[in-house]
């Protein structure tokens, strides 16, 4: 079956239903993008607003930043191998790597909750100050949509050992490897803009 | 860059290696580099939008569109919404605020102090 479609079409694209989801998927993730841009704004408007919390740059650590860096960067690789072997029909591989890309997944939500509480006990929460504010919920806005692209993994996972590579499960399985780059996308501009920035001035 | 439909997922390692090297430079410029503060900013910014540019061609298959090409009217417009929000935003409450009002008991004033003291300060450090 996949390997007609392959000459053509990948399987997620041959139906008209499965293009239209991946396109509506792009909207959506235009919208993300939207939410995102706000969030970034607050924390750029709020910058150095610390009061008298301690400062963005006392409590930085790059090593962690970085190793969140290259954690999520690699989940992003594996996830894009799995699309791969996905479309070389491969169940198996598109299965290994996608729990390759879960444990790393979660490895940087570990590493993002112990940085939370880690700040936390430094005296930098949500209510501390602006800053922090604006800090915790562009952070914690991405963490939680790494949560959720954990269940959703999970959730397809299952589904991909009961019913195998369809049009369907094909379908979903690229649409949650294009929120999983995406989030990628996010932390990006999140590394940068918020801890290099912060670790600078 | 079609369909990567080949056997060896060439450009995923490309990307990867790519968006590596491109976290090392930056985290290399922000911290060691020395430059002034105003050239890091500008420097790993554009450092991300290119990393961005890497995931959105090498993993998101953004060029294999199916039936239309709204994956990238949304990129383009999303990143219009996005540059207008982050840089109206910035420049909308950037007018008259500074950090200090007036002197607390805590040196945060001088910190995050922005352009005027950036400019002033790093000109009198090596520069480039």
């Amino acid at each position: 079956m996949t390997e007609n479609n392959n000459n053509t079409l990948p399987l997620e694209y041959s139906t008209e239903q499965g293009q239209m989801s991946i396109v509506g998927f792009w909207i959506f993730v235009a919208a993300e993008v939207a939410l995102f841009a706000t969030l970034f704004a607050t924390y750029a408007v709020l910058f150095g607003r610390t009061a008298d919390s301690p400062e963005a740059m006392e409590l930085f650590q790059p090593g962690i930043a970085l190793t969140m860096t290259f954690i999520l960067l690699t989940s992003s690789f594996t996830c894009g191998l799995a699309i791969h072997s996905m479309r070389e029909g491969s169940l198996k591989g598109l299965m290994i790597f996608l729990f390759i890309t879960l444990a790393l997944g979660l490895t940087f939500l570990g590493f993002e909750i112990y940085e939370f509480v880690h700040y936390a006990s430094e005296g930098a929460t949500l209510q501390s100050s602006a800053y922090w504010s604006g800090f915790f919920i562009l952070t914690g806005t991405h963490g939680v949509h790494v949560t959720l692209g954990i269940g959703w993994m999970i959730a397809i996972l299952i589904q991909l050992k009961q019913r195998g590579l369809t049009a369907v499960t094909n379908r979903k399985v690229f649409i949650l490897g294009l929120y999983w780059h995406f989030l990628d996308v996010v932390w990006i501009f999140i590394f940068t803009g918020v801890y290099l920035i912060g670790m600078v001035v | 860059m079609a369909k990567n439909n080949k056997n060896y997922p060439i450009n995923h390692i490309v990307g990867f290696a790519l968006s590596i090297i491109l976290t090392i430079v930056a985290a290399w410029t922000a911290l060691s580099s020395g430059l002034p503060t105003m050239w890091i900013i500008i420097a790993i910014m554009v450092l991300a939008v290119i990393q961005a540019g890497i995931q959105l061609f090498m993993f998101m298959h953004i060029t294999e569109s199916g039936a239309t090409n709204a994956p990238w009217n949304m990129i383009i417009h999303s990143a219009v919404i996005a540059s207008i929000v982050i840089a109206g935003s910035l420049f909308t409450m950037s007018f008259g605020f500074t950090h200090d009002h007036g002197g607390g008991d805590h040196e945060g004033g001088s910190a995050p102090g922005e352009e005027e003291q950036q400019d002033t300060e790093h000109d009198g450090h090596e520069g480039h």
